[in-house]
């Protein structure tokens, strides 16, 4: 048996079923994947994502140490509860893990300090390398903080239906914010952030306040979602998985992560600069596109991707994309690529359009041409 | 615990067999099958016409989650196949042994019958496999 989130008795007493992700049981589907999945494209849906790794950042240094850390840089957090996506890398360049890490305080203030939140199956080597880089530093504690429950309320109607259930300070809070931005109210966490491309909330809260709210979201009419539909939601919005679009082996410069490096100011010394900038030099060898498949199959991960006159890739994740009715795919492939290519499916070459970028759905609406 | 029809026969591939008495049978796969898969989201179906022996494959499922082998469970030649799959493959999902049955064989190895598991016998074997 794996790790028991505060939830896993509402999911068993709403029918979920449940599978091991990365050492945790976790609802996988409370019935069917695709309809979750249409629920949070049309109306609301809920996760649960207590499996996420949450470590509070602290100490003098903590600004420091975190502009070493990561290829992003914490500097451009100019408001507090701001967050910033970034990749955390290794000094070859590879992504260990990618994250959200939040300004909690107002920027630059005594006593200023961030919360990350990592992957769940990375966690331990992780938390090791996070405090490997700590000893260049005289004042960082990494606090984790393993109490909290995390519930995702993603969707068009999330904000709205979750505020009627939120007290009213917690909801005029949830009103209040910008995308991206979180705040610390009453001992809850509230973020207007996600992994699906809907409008919506993520909420950090104690792990035995976790049941109550989550029954109230349900009663107010939001569906309960699992992992087969959070994996489809976040491919359909570009969303890079870890482990499967990129891993420590991996340039974020060949995973449509290179928005997240801030190479300004030139000065700032980061964990993995000096390989990106080689590789930035050299001109990348490789980059992550978009497969769209408007017939009959589905594209699935690992699958080789041919491409006439130029090479040959692989598909990093694919699925059947509920909202557009066909496949769709993330694929690394050479960076000259080409706007056709072919797939080996089961044995058969299937050709499948090739997108630049790899975005198919936001906001219910497909975003591709 | 899945729906297991006494009515019918199985194989361990996850196929069901509904004997018609005319010597021919209709084929599907089994709700524990589409339990495994998921949403089904693209069936792909024999030609009517083709031989199929047993053992080999006669088809695809492809589910949100996984692309699965459907095999033939006796030899026969296909003689009609559901072409409702084509626009709602989710009948696999909603009714496995009703509307979302895969194809229908005239028996060409009556012998064969005789292998097929019972109701009883596939329980055993997906208790076995679990």
């Amino acid at each position: 048996m794996g790790s028991k989130t505060a939830l896993y008795a509402k999911h068993q007493e709403m029918g979920a079923k449940l599978v091991d992700f990365g050492g945790w049981d976790m609802p996988i589907h409370y019935g069917s994947q695709v309809e979750e999945h249409h629920k949070v494209r049309q109306h609301a849906g809920m996760f649960d994502v207590s499996h996420m790794t949450v470590v509070d950042v602290t100490g003098t240094d903590a600004k420091a140490y975190l502009r070493y850390l990561l290829a992003n840089d914490v500097s451009r957090l100019k408001t507090k509860g701001k967050a910033l996506y970034s990749g955390m890398l290794n000094e070859n360049g590879g992504v260990i893990d990618d994250l959200i890490v939040y300004l909690m305080t107002e920027p630059g203030v005594s006593g200023e300090w961030f919360r990350v939140v990592v992957n769940c199956a990375t966690r331990e080597k992780d938390l090791r390398w996070m405090a490997e880089q700590t000893a260049k530093f005289d004042d960082v504690a990494l606090t984790e903080q393993p109490d909290l429950a995390m519930i995702a309320i993603q969707g068009p109607q999330a904000i709205q239906l979750a505020s009627a259930v939120l007290s009213e300070s917690r909801a005029k809070v949830a009103a209040q914010l910008s995308v991206f931005q979180g705040q610390e109210v009453q001992g809850w966490f509230v973020a207007r952030t996600g992994y699906t491309g809907e409008d919506g909330l993520e909420i950090m809260l104690p792990d035995d306040e976790a049941e109550a709210f989550w029954q109230a979201l349900a009663d107010a009419g939001i569906q309960p979602c699992g992992l087969g539909a959070r994996d489809t939601l976040r491919l359909e919005a570009g969303m890079n998985l870890y482990g499967s679009d990129m891993d420590e082996t991996v340039s974020p410069l060949a995973a449509n992560m290179g928005w997240t490096i801030a190479w300004e100011p030139e000065n700032r010394d980061f964990i993995g600069r000096q390989a990106l900038e080689t590789q930035k030099a050299a001109g990348p060898a490789e980059k992550l596109v978009g497969l769209v498949l408007e017939g009959r199959g589905v594209l699935r991960g690992h699958q080789k991707v041919i491409i006439e006159g130029v090479g040959e890739g692989e598909i990093t994740s694919g699925t059947f994309s509920p909202t557009l009715g066909h496949s769709i795919a993330m694929a690394r492939v050479p960076a000259a690529t080409a706007d056709a290519a072919e797939v080996e499916v089961r044995g058969k070459r299937i050709p499948v359009r090739v997108l630049a970028k790899p975005a198919f759905v936001r906001n219910g609406e497909k975003v591709f041409q | 615990m899945s729906n297991i029809p006494s009515e019918l026969k199985y194989v361990a591939s996850h196929e069901w067999v509904r004997i018609e008495g005319d010597g021919t049978v209709t084929v599907g796969i089994t709700d524990h099958a589409q339990d495994l898969l998921g949403d089904v989201v693209f069936v792909e179906l024999p030609e009517v016409g083709a031989e199929v022996p047993a053992g080999e494959e006669a088809g695809v499922v492809e589910s949100v989650k996984a692309a699965s082998d459907i095999y033939a469970p006796i030899s026969g030649e296909v003689i009609a196949v559901n072409e409702d799959l084509e626009e709602s493959p989710e009948l696999v999902n909603s009714d496995p042994y009703g509307d979302g049955w895969f194809f229908k064989l005239k028996v060409t190895e009556p012998d064969e019958l005789a292998e097929l598991l019972d109701a009883e016998g596939y329980a055993e074997h997906c208790e076995a496999d679990s």
